[in-house]
C-alpha cells in the first residue's frame, strides 16, 4: 500500500495570496493513497524541509508531493531532503502551483481548483514512480572557449591558470576581437591595445592553452563533461609552423586592393597579410578571393621571397576532434547594418561613419595614423555630429528594441578625446537619454558636457543630408523645444550591436537557446547567469547581452569559475531519467536511433528463448545512460511502444492526464 | 472588380484632375471605382479635435456605407486617407468612441471599424499589383521623378501602417513600375507647410523651396504627389523650381489614357 505525503508551500504570498493554500492541504487530505497533507509559509527553507523529513519518517512515506514553484527552482532541494530522510529521491514530484497557477491566475476560487487538480495530477503519477539510482560518468579535463576576444580570452586565462587544458577557437586569423579595434576604453581612457595585447600573450605563451586561429566549431557531440568537438581549421594558405610574421610577403604582394577588415574597411591592405602588428598567432594568412596566385595562377611572388617557406597553395581545411569537458561560448558582436536608416546617409556620404570607424580614425595604428580626418577628403573636420541610439531602443522594427549599453559612454569618450585632441573643433551629441550608471561612469559624462563643452542636446535626428558639401544635421531640440540644422563635417552614428551572427550556427551545434534578438539565453536571469540551460555550456561577453569590457571580464572570470567547479570533480552524476526499451517489444527497426541527437542508441543482436528449448537472435535498441539525456524524442517516435523513459514512462504520463480529466 | 470609392470634396473641386486621371486608370486596370452615395466630407479638421464626436461622424458613415458594399473603402487624397483610417483605428480600438459614436448614429448594426481603408496606392501596390501595372504600359515615363510623399500618408505610422515613415519605398516602385526612374531625396518626407500659409505665408514658401531645391539637387525632372493641398503649396509656393503633378497623372500618361 501507497503511503503519499503531500506538502503545500505558501510561497510567501506568492502562492498563497492567489490560491487558499489551507483548502488545498486539506482537501488532497481525503486522496486515495494520501496519509499526511500539511502546509507551510515557505517549505523551502530548512524549517521546511525538516517538516518534509520529519514526515517521511513519521509516517513512513513511499512517495511525496510538493506543490510549490517550477521544479526547474526547488526540485533539486526537495530530492535532497527526502534523500536524507531516507527516501529514494525520484520518489518526489513538483507540482508546480506557482509558475502555473497563482502567478497567473487573479481569481481565488479558481485559482485553488486548479492548485487541486494540479496536485492530484502529481499524486498519481508519484504512486507509479519507481526508485532510481542515478549513474556516474567521467570528467573530461579540458576546456573549450569558442571565440577569442576579451571575454573568451579571460576565460581561457583563468581557466588555464587553475590548471586545465583550455582550447580557444577562433575564426580570424587571430584573437583580441572587437576591444583590439578600440583605441582608448572608458572610464579611465588607457589605451585598449596597451591592456589587452599582454593578455593575448599571455595566451599565446601559457602551456595550458592552445589557440586555434581561423577555425570554426564544425560539430559538437557529447554532453557535460564528455563532450566531442569537430574543430575545421580554415585553410590559411600559410604554415602557421613555420610562419614567422616578418611580414616580408606584405610587402612583396602586389594585390593591395582587399579592404581591411580590421580597419573597418576604411583601406586597403594586401592579399596576404598579419590583421594587425600585435596579431596572435603573429602568422600572415591569405585572402583566397583576393591572391592573385588563387584567382589566376599567375603570381606566387610571396612564395618566392618567403625565407621559410611558409607559404603553402595547397593547402586544405583540415578537421580536428577533441574531447572536452565544459563548453565557453564568447562569441561576441557586431555594429548593426545600416540598411534600414538611409535618412542618417550613412550609405550615400563618406563623412557618416560608424563609432567603430571612428575608434579606428582616432587609433594610432588605423588608416590615418591616429590623425582625425574626414574620409572624404582627408581635411580635419571642424563640427562634429555625434547621433546616439541609431538602431538602439527602437520600436519601429527598423533596429533593435534594446539598449546598447555601451554607447554613451564610448559617444562621451569620442567627444571628450575630439574636444581634448583639436579643441577648435565643435562637438554635438544628440541623445534620447544619457545612461551612465557605473563606477566613475556618470561622473566621466559629466565631465564631457562640464570641462569639455560638449554640447549635449536631447532630441532625435530626422535626418542628414549633404547641401554644399557640409553635412547638414536635422534634429529636433526637446528641451528649447525647436527643430533645429547643424551643418556638420562629420557625422559618427552611435550604430546599436547585436550578437555576431554565427552564434546561432554556435547555438545550434551546443542545443543552446537563443532569445528573439539572438542573445544567448542564461539558465536564470539573476542565479544563474553565466551558466547556459544546457548542463556543461556557460556564456561570456555580448553574446549573452549587450556589455562592456569591465563587466564582460567579470562575467568571463565568473564562467571560469563555474567552468573550474565542474573540471575539478572526477565524475559526474548522471541523470537516471532515462530511454530505456521493451526488449520484448523492440522490432529493431531503428527509428528510434535516427531520431536521437546524442547517438545514445546502438543496436545489439541478442538471443530470446521461445519456450520449448528454442531460441531466436533478434537485433533490438540498447540505450547508453551515459549518453542519453532523456529528452523522450525515442519514446514517441517508437512505432510499437517499445521505448520508455524512466521516471516519465508512458504510464505515468497518461496517468496525469486522467487524473486531469477526472475534473 | 469593384470597389467603393471616397473621393472627398477637394477632388470635386480643385483637384480633379487628381479624381479624372484616378478613375481612368482604374478603369484601365480592370477595377471599377464605385463612388458610396452621399457621402459627406471626410472631416477634415479631425486630428485638432481629440475628445469631441460629431468631427468623426462623416467619417464613419462613409466607412458604414463601404462595409455594406464589399468592406473595403478606396481613398485618394492623403487628408482625406489619414482622416477615415485614423477614425476607423478609432472604431475599432476605443471603446468609448466607438459607443457615443453609434449613439449618434444610431445604425441598424453599430460599426465597430470592419471596413478596410486602402488607399489608391495601395490598391496599386496590393491589389493590382505593380509587375501587372508594368505590364500594363503601354508609353514608359524614361524620365527622372521624385517622389513626395508629404506627412498625411505616413504619419502616425502605427495607425497608417503605409510604408516606413523615414525611408518610405511605395511611390519609388510605382514610379520604377511606369517606367520611371526615381529619384530618391531627403526632403520627400517633409512637411510641405499644410494650412500653416493661411497665417504665415512664409512657412510654405520656405518648406516647399526646400523641398523642390533638394528633388532637384539629386537630378530630379519632376515631383509627384497623392496629396492637394501638397500639391497647392509645392506650385504656388515652390518657386516653379520643378513641375509637380498628380501621381495618378503619370500614371495615366503611361497606360495611354489621358483624358
Amino acid at each position: 500500500m501507497q503511503r503519499i505525503g503531500v506538502f503545500i508551500c505558501w510561497c510567501g504570498s506568492n502562492i498563497a495570496a492567489t490560491v487558499d493554500v489551507v483548502k488545498v492541504a486539506e482537501t488532497i487530505k481525503n486522496e486515495p493513497g494520501v496519509v499526511f497533507s500539511a502546509n507551510y509559509q515557505y517549505m523551502c527553507s530548512e524549517n521546511g524541509q525538516q517538516l518534509i523529513k520529519q514526515a517521511i519518517k513519521e509516517h513512513n512515506l513511499t512517495g511525496i508531493v510538493v506543490g510549490a514553484c517550477s521544479p526547474r527552482m526547488h526540485e533539486a532541494t526537495f530530492r535532497k531532503a527526502a534523500e536524507e530522510a531516507g527516501l529514494n529521491p525520484y520518489m518526489v514530484e513538483i507540482a508546480n502551483i506557482r509558475e502555473h497557477c497563482s502567478w497567473i491566475h487573479k481569481d481565488m476560487e479558481e485559482a485553488t481548483e486548479k492548485a487541486v487538480i494540479l496536485v492530484r495530477t502529481a499524486i498519481a503519477k508519484v504512486k507509479l514512480n519507481a526508485p532510481l539510482t542515478a549513474g556516474e560518468s567521467p570528467v573530461v579535463k579540458r576546456a573549450l572557449v569558442i571565440g577569442g576576444g576579451i571575454a573568451g580570452i579571460q576565460a581561457a586565462l583563468d581557466i588555464a591558470d587553475a590548471g586545465f587544458e583550455v582550447d580557444i577557437v577562433e575564426k580570424n586569423a587571430t584573437i583580441g576581437g572587437r576591444m583590439a579595434q578600440l583605441d582608448k576604453t572608458f572610464p579611465t581612457l588607457d589605451c585598449s591595445a596597451c591592456i589587452l595585447t599582454p593578455k593575448m600573450v599571455d595566451c599565446a605563451q601559457h602551456e595550458k592553452i592552445d589557440i586555434l586561429s581561423y577555425s570554426e566549431v564544425e560539430e559538437v557531440k557529447g554532453f557535460v563533461g564528455n563532450f566531442s568537438v569537430k574543430i575545421r581549421r580554415k585553410a590559411r594558405y600559410v604554415d602557421e609552423t613555420k610562419c614567422t610574421g616578418c611580414k616580408l610577403c606584405m610587402e612583396k604582394c602586389p594585390s593591395k586592393k582587399g579592404l581591411d577588415d580590421f580597419n573597418m574597411n576604411l583601406n586597403t591592405r594586401t592579399a596576404i597579410h598579419i590583421p594587425f602588428a600585435q596579431a596572435i598567432p603573429n602568422v600572415a594568412v591569405i585572402d583566397a578571393t583576393q591572391c592573385l596566385k588563387m584567382k589566376t595562377g599567375k603570381c606566387g611572388i610571396c612564395q618566392k621571397f618567403c625565407e621559410v617557406g611558409a607559404i603553402d597553395f595547397t593547402q586544405q581545411d583540415t578537421f580536428i576532434e577533441r574531447q572536452y569537458g565544459a563548453i565557453v561560448v564568447a562569441t561576441g558582436f557586431k555594429p548593426i547594418a545600416l540598411d534600414n536608416f538611409n535618412e542618417f546617409g550613412y550609405a550615400d556620404n563618406k563623412d557618416v561613419i560608424t563609432s567603430l570607424e571612428l575608434e579606428r580614425l582616432m587609433n594610432a595604428a588605423g588608416p590615418t595614423n591616429g590623425v582625425l580626418l574626414r574620409p572624404s577628403d582627408n581635411e580635419h573636420p571642424k563640427v562634429i555630429t555625434f547621433i546616439q541610439c541609431v538602431g538602439s531602443r527602437d520600436t519601429s522594427g527598423c533596429g533593435k528594441p534594446y539598449c546598447s549599453k555601451i554607447c554613451c559612454m564610448y559617444t562621451a569618450k569620442h567627444a571628450m578625446m575630439i574636444r581634448e585632441k583639436y579643441p577648435d573643433t565643435e562637438v554635438h551629441v544628440f541623445y534620447i537619454d544619457v545612461r551612465t550608471p557605473g563606477k566613475n561612469y556618470d561622473e566621466f559624462h559629466r565631465r564631457a558636457v562640464e570641462q569639455y563643452g560638449v554640447d549635449y542636446i536631447k532630441g532625435m535626428v530626422g535626418k542628414v543630408y549633404n547641401e554644399n558639401g557640409k553635412l547638414m544635421v536635422q534634429g529636433s531640440n526637446l528641451i528649447d523645444n525647436e527643430q533645429i540644422t547643424i551643418a556638420s563635417d562629420l557625422v559618427v552614428l552611435a550604430t546599436a550591436i547585436e550578437p555576431e551572427p554565427s552564434v546561432r550556427k554556435v547555438a545550434t551545434l551546443l542545443t543552446a537557446s537563443i532569445d528573439t534578438n539572438n542573445f544567448l539565453t542564461e539558465s536564470h536571469a539573476k542565479l544563474r547567469p553565466v551558466e547556459s540551460p544546457t548542463a556543461g555550456v556557460y556564456l561570456a561577453g555580448v553574446c549573452q547581452g549587450p556589455k562592456d569590457i569591465p563587466e564582460t571580464v567579470s562575467q568571463a572570470s565568473a564562467c571560469a569559475a563555474k567552468v573550474i567547479c565542474l573540471l575539478v570533480k572526477d565524475k559526474l552524476k548522471t541523470n537516471p531519467c532515462v530511454a530505456m526499451p521493451d526488449e520484448m517489444m523492440c522490432n529493431g527497426c531503428s527509428q528510434c536511433a535516427n531520431v536521437c541527437a546524442y547517438g545514445a542508441i546502438t543496436y545489439v543482436d541478442k538471443e530470446f528463448r521461445l519456450g520449448g528449448g528454442k531460441t531466436e537472435i533478434r537485433r533490438v535498441a540498447s540505450v547508453n545512460p551515459a549518453v542519453c539525456q532523456g529528452c523522450g524524442a525515442c519514446t514517441v517516435t517508437c512505432p510499437s511502444g517499445a521505448m520508455d523513459l524512466k521516471g516519465f514512462s508512458s504510464k505515468q504520463i497518461m496517468s496525469e492526464v486522467e487524473a486531469i480529466c477526472k475534473m | 472588380m469593384k470597389i467603393s470609392y471616397y473621393p472627398g470634396c477637394t477632388l470635386r473641386t480643385k483637384a480633379k484632375d487628381l479624381d479624372d486621371s484616378a478613375r481612368l486608370c482604374a478603369k484601365a486596370l480592370g477595377v471599377e471605382m464605385e463612388e458610396i452615395e452621399n457621402w459627406q466630407c471626410c472631416g477634415a479638421v479631425y486630428p485638432m479635435g481629440t475628445d469631441e464626436i460629431a468631427t468623426k461622424l462623416s467619417a464613419v458613415r462613409a466607412l458604414d456605407a463601404a462595409k455594406h458594399n464589399g468592406g473595403k473603402l478606396l481613398t485618394l487624397c492623403s487628408a482625406c486617407h489619414n482622416v477615415i483610417k485614423r477614425t476607423n483605428e478609432d472604431m475599432k480600438a476605443d471603446g468609448d468612441i466607438c459607443f457615443r459614436a453609434n449613439n449618434y448614429l444610431k445604425l441598424d448594426e453599430p460599426y465597430k471599424g470592419e471596413t478596410e481603408v486602402l488607399h489608391y496606392l495601395e490598391l496599386l501596390k496590393n491589389v493590382v499589383g505593380f509587375d501587372n501595372i508594368k505590364k500594363a504600359v503601354v508609353k514608359p515615363l524614361n524620365r527622372k521623378v521624385g517622389a513626395y510623399y508629404g506627412c498625411l500618408l505616413l504619419r502616425p505610422s502605427g495607425v497608417m501602417a503605409f510604408d516606413n515613415p523615414e525611408n518610405p519605398t511605395i511611390i519609388e516602385d510605382f514610379i520604377r513600375a511606369i517606367g520611371g526612374t526615381p529619384v530618391v531625396y531627403p526632403f520627400r518626407n517633409e512637411c510641405c507647410g499644410a494650412y500653416v500659409g493661411l497665417k504665415n505665408s512664409e512657412l510654405p514658401k520656405k518648406k516647399s523651396e526646400k523641398i523642390l531645391q533638394s528633388a532637384k539637387e539629386k537630378g530630379a525632372e519632376e515631383v509627384i504627389t497623392a496629396c492637394p493641398l501638397c500639391l497647392y503649396n509645392l506650385q504656388t509656393n515652390g518657386g516653379n523650381i520643378l513641375p509637380v503633378k498628380y501621381f495618378t497623372e503619370l500614371l495615366a500618361e503611361a497606360l495611354g489614357v489621358q483624358a
